[in-house]
């Protein structure tokens, strides 16, 4: 029986050890551990609230992300078109230019061959009129010298002329 | 297994020697002896001495004032200074001291026996452990990655004794009850593992003593009654039931007032009996081998074997209920304290409705 009976001594040394661990414990050790399990539940917490944050602004930046690039796919089409139109117009504008030019010089030059033509033409005729006339003056001078000769040469001339003409 | 039973052949081969010094195994005694408090501490026994730690005595007794000797003086002839230990009585294995005219008086023991060592060496191991994990605490912040290895396993065990009882059973103002169950815990838990290592400085079987049990059980009791709110004594002695059970003769209060005592008596009682009942199974089984190797070898071999087996089991499985009456005193003295907090009824029906 005796070991249900509480000994006085036991509780008065429980009272003493249990009463500075107590002390002891509570106020430098347990604080701490639960502060910090508390502290550490609450930052994870906010770290999984500001991840969540991320992750909305991130895919909110992705969203901008995709309309930007197709903004730009666009523009750069729309550049890439009328580039082209460009090119093409450039290239019709120099082709017409250049037949334009093309023309005009071979006008030009036409022109030129024509004067020229006409220039050589106009001089071989003085030439031979200056022939001719030289030619006249030996013939006249050679002949003339009998009065017969003369009178047949003028008749002969005057209806060469006639005939000619 | 062939490993198992070679040991235990050699084993068996050194206990018949051993049981034939002692001419008679005394069981009682032995269990006994290992529960129940003492002024010496027996740390083991050759064949040619025993090993005994020396514990200071101090005593108080009415007639003759103070008196301190250490327990080696008892050893001689078991008594010193008109004091000795008594074999029978109401105060069996503990001093009295003998007056000179033969009447016998039992003095204030405030002897430091075993159980009272037992229980300031596991209180500096609280410390130790507590501490040491506290100190973790000082040299890192909260952004810091959990804590691993021991200071993990503590911290782990601190949470877990918090969220899954102390805020649950308590309630709101939990935080101020926790260092208090946290510590009564922790001091139950230490104990009761070091109960069950079997040599100095464990061994003392404190949470098998029912004065420490005892006085586990009257802290929840003055916190319960000292901090309990207005509607915790309105319970108790005006409750909530037809007027008859109450008015002419109060027999629900009376009931209630019963029922602050019966609580603490039932922590005491519940701690105290299981730790007791299972160092009384396992120091039981160990002496059955001591039994059954006076009765020779065919009988001494397989019963060595099979009290070893079960005496494995029984340790393990009084690892569990250490833990286990550790979490269960923790856990009804922070449901008694929230009981004696609870706001009034009509708002936590509120509540709950509201939820």
């Amino acid at each position: 029986m005796d070991l249900l009976i509480p000994e006085v001594g036991t509780l008065v040394w429980m009272l003493i050890a249990a009463g500075i661990v107590f002390f002891i414990l509570a106020k430098w050790g347990f604080p701490m551990i639960t502060d910090m399990v508390d502290k550490r539940s609450d930052y994870i917490d906010k770290s999984l609230d500001a991840a969540k944050k991320a992750a909305e602004r991130l895919e909110g930046i992705q969203s901008e992300c995709d309309a930007l690039l197709k903004e730009t796919r666009a523009e750069k089409a729309r550049i890439l078109k009328e580039a082209t139109d460009r090119r093409e117009e450039i290239i019709a504008e120099a082709e017409n230019r250049a037949k334009e030019a093309g023309e005009k010089i071979i006008s030009d030059a036409r022109e030129q061959i024509r004067q020229e033509k006409e220039e050589a033409l106009r001089g071989l005729r003085r030439q031979v009129a200056e022939l001719s006339v030289q030619v006249a003056e030996k013939v006249v001078m050679k002949q003339l010298d009998s009065d017969e000769e003369q009178l047949n040469m003028i008749d002969r001339m005057i209806d060469d002329v006639k005939t000619g003409r | 297994m062939k490993r198992l039973i070679a040991i235990l052949t050699i084993l068996s081969a050194f206990i018949p020697v051993m049981a034939t010094d002692a001419e008679r195994i005394d069981v009682k005694e032995i269990i006994f002896g290992h529960l129940k408090d003492s002024y010496e501490w027996h740390v083991f026994s050759t064949a040619n001495r025993d090993y005994v730690i020396d514990l200071p005595v101090m005593l108080y007794s009415k007639a003759t004032g103070w008196h301190f000797f250490m327990s080696d003086k008892l050893e001689e002839n078991g008594s010193y200074d008109g004091f000795h230990i008594t074999k029978e009585g109401a105060h069996a294995g503990k001093l009295v001291e003998t007056l000179p005219d033969g009447t016998e008086l039992k003095p204030l023991d405030l002897s430091l026996t075993k159980v009272a060592l037992g229980v300031i060496i596991n209180c500096l191991l609280l410390c130790i452990i507590i501490m040491c994990t506290g100190r973790w605490y000082r040299h890192h912040k909260e952004t810091d990655a959990a804590p691993r290895g021991f200071v993990g396993l503590i911290e782990y065990v601190v949470a877990m004794i918090v969220d899954d009882v102390i805020k649950p059973s308590v309630g709101k103002d939990y935080k101020r009850y926790a260092p208090l169950l946290l510590t009564m815990f922790f001091f139950i838990l230490v104990s009761n593992i070091m109960g069950l290592i079997p040599i100095f400085p464990a061994g003392a079987n404190v949470t098998g003593n029912i004065a420490v049990t005892l006085f586990l059980a009257l802290i929840t009791f003055f916190t319960v009654n000292i901090f309990g709110n207005r509607e915790y004594w309105k319970e108790i002695l005006w409750p909530d039931v037809p007027v008859f059970l109450k008015a002419p003769v109060p027999l629900l209060p009376f009931i209630e007032i019963i029922g602050i005592f019966t609580k603490p008596f039932a922590l005491t009682v519940r701690l105290f009996a299981n730790m007791t009942a299972g160092h009384a199974i396992i120091l039981a089984l160990t002496c059955v081998i001591f039994i059954t190797a006076g009765m020779g070898p065919l009988i001494g071999v397989p019963m060595t074997g099979l009290s070893l087996f079960f005496m494995v089991f029984m340790n393990c499985l009084e690892l569990l209920v250490a833990y286990i009456q550790a979490y269960v005193f923790t856990m009804l003295s922070a449901v008694f304290i929230g009981l004696s907090r609870q706001e009034h009824h009509d708002e936590k029906k509120k509540e709950i409705t509201n939820n």
